[in-house]
């Protein structure tokens, strides 16, 4: 190369490495000024924070169990002891169970029905252009309310119970989930519809031969992770008479049972890391099972 | 005698002619190699046979069937008549050999129940014989892509024989294969010719094997049709236009 040419080259180089430059500088320029805005819109600020911090803390030191470390493994009668702190168990452990199953069958509802709606909701093989936009528009309504909102007409409806939670967290299940699924149709390979077509299959066969294969590693994997966001949206959502361990949490704070409060939370708490651990692990080995 | 004719065929993609007023009659039981360089319109060719693309003007028809005209299940049926295979084989990776081979008679004879994979026991044994005649019989639970890309060529050619094709398209069948694979998949092709008596055209980019397979040739420019005879009438004066001095 001669040196004219490099130095050609170079200067080139130079003045696109300094409009990149001037544009990454212009980027956080205005991600500052966005953020900077927002801040002031809804008075977010650290004086705030600073200041409420010691009310959480009381708050904190209020729900905490009274537990004497001489009398910890005493009966439930023995204040001090864990029993006593945990003298509802079976009650807690059997509204847990309850939750749990509201998140798996929910999800499994919302499952079935992102499946069946992503294919008509992505782009490249929906069987029909209407049909993709109307659908695409009906998920982002499914999934744009809040799951609360969903639980609170669905009590009104149905009543009090993990009905109205099931209820409630599949139809968001199926908005979320179309979204993700679809968006997964869109990035398949499509040479194997291609075949599937070219010797006479119809629309089903495509999409059952070509594209369910490729994406289910995919949607396992979102499945399992929806499954453990349904997990803890089980909880909140018994705020509202949806049924579960949130419905017994939220009576608890009202009728100011201080050390149930803790108890419930911490039953919670251990429940969705034992869960996200073990949903994960499932989720690495599926997928890995797929992949190899 | 049964045939494929092809009158005054366009296809445009934007500007472009792909395919540029090609008429030609193709009889049962050839063997067509259709020859030219990249861009000469070989693959477009094959996809408007098989109805995979519109043409833009223009007509195919089969024993005076008008192929261009047909809709839903009929266009399904002739797509079922004419089997594809493909450079990149286009098998469903995920699924093992003998659910990929049965997969090609989804055309045919389409019931629910084969969306959960139950297929007849007259079909599986369809399907395990091909796979013994392409010598992959052991192969049939394997993964299809754990295959070599011979091997997975070959299995799409038995998926394409479970459509009991009259006509077999074949578009660059060996292009992403080694010599060696390249002559098993050629002689697999030769062979359903031959015993099947299936009409087989044959897009292939290497005119030596062009030649050495088929019974007549068909070259194809920009589009138009440039040449088309038995391969011993291609001159080389010929052969170097259609590949612009470049292949062999």
């Amino acid at each position: 190369m001669s040196n004219k040419l490099l130095e050609k080259h170079l200067s080139l180089y130079s003045s696109q490495l300094k409009t990149r430059k001037l544009w990454n500088i212009l980027v956080v320029f205005l991600l500052t000024i966005s953020f900077l805005i927002s801040s002031t819109i809804i008075d977010f600020n650290f004086s705030n924070i600073v200041n409420g911090v010691p009310r959480l803390g009381d708050y904190i030191s209020q729900i905490l169990p009274s537990l004497d470390i001489n009398l910890i493994f005493e009966n439930s009668e023995t204040e001090g002891s864990i029993k006593y702190w945990y003298f509802n168990f079976k009650k807690y452990a059997f509204l847990l169970y309850e939750t749990f199953n509201m998140a798996v069958v929910s999800t499994t509802i919302g499952f079935v029905l992102a499946l069946i709606l992503s294919f008509f909701s992505a782009r490249n093989i929906t069987p029909n252009i209407y049909g993709y936009y109307f659908v695409k528009r009906f998920l982002e309504f499914l999934r744009g309310v809040p799951e609360i909102i969903y639980a609170i007409l669905f009590v009104w409806a149905l009543g009090i119970g993990p009905l109205a939670g099931i209820m409630a967290i599949s139809i968001h299940t199926t908005g979320a989930l179309g979204k993700l699924f679809a968006e997964v149709n869109e990035n398949v390979d499509l040479k194997s519809c291609e075949a599937i077509r070219s010797h006479g299959g119809n629309w089903l066969s495509e999409m059952r031969y070509g594209i369910i294969p490729k994406v289910l590693p995919n949607v396992i994997s979102y499945t399992l992770l929806r499954f453990e966001i349904n997990i803890r949206a089980s909880t909140v959502i018994g705020f509202v008479g949806a049924g579960g361990i949130g419905q017994e949490l939220y009576l608890v704070i009202n009728f100011n049972y201080y050390e149930e409060v803790s108890a419930i939370i911490l039953l919670i708490i251990i429940t969705v890391i034992a869960i996200d651990i073990s949903s994960s692990r499932v989720r690495q080995k599926i997928v890995g099972e797929i992949n190899d | 005698m049964a045939h494929l004719e092809i009158n005054s065929l366009v296809k445009k993609f934007a500007k472009t002619k792909a395919i540029n007023g090609i008429s030609l009659k193709i009889f049962d039981g050839e063997m067509v190699g259709i020859i030219g360089k990249s861009g000469a319109g070989k693959s477009t060719l094959m996809r408007l046979i098989n109805r995979l693309i519109e043409p833009t003007s223009g007509s195919i028809t089969y024993n005076d069937i008008e192929i261009t005209a047909l809709k839903g299940k009929n266009l399904r049926e002739w797509r079922s008549e004419c089997a594809m295979i493909f450079q990149q084989f286009n098998l469903i990776d995920r699924l093992d050999v003998l659910t990929n081979v049965l997969s090609g008679t989804l055309g045919i004879n389409f019931k629910i129940l084969k969306l959960f994979k139950f297929y007849n026991k007259r079909e599986k044994i369809e399907a395990l014989t091909y796979l013994n005649n392409f010598e992959l019989s052991d192969k049939a639970l394997q993964r299809v892509d754990t295959l070599s890309g011979g091997q997975q060529q070959r299995v799409a050619i038995a998926r394409a024989m479970m459509q009991n094709p009259k006509i077999l398209l074949a578009d660059e069948p060996i292009s992403s294969l080694d010599p060696k694979n390249s002559k098993v998949v050629m002689d697999d092709i030769k062979r359903i010719n031959n015993q099947n008596g299936i009409t087989v055209i044959c897009n292939l980019h290497s005119l030596n094997i062009a030649k050495q397979y088929c019974d007549r040739l068909i070259g194809l420019s920009e589009g138009k049709i440039v040449f088309d005879g038995n391969p011993s009438s291609l001159t080389n004066e010929l052969a170097e236009q259609l590949y612009d001095l470049e292949n062999e």
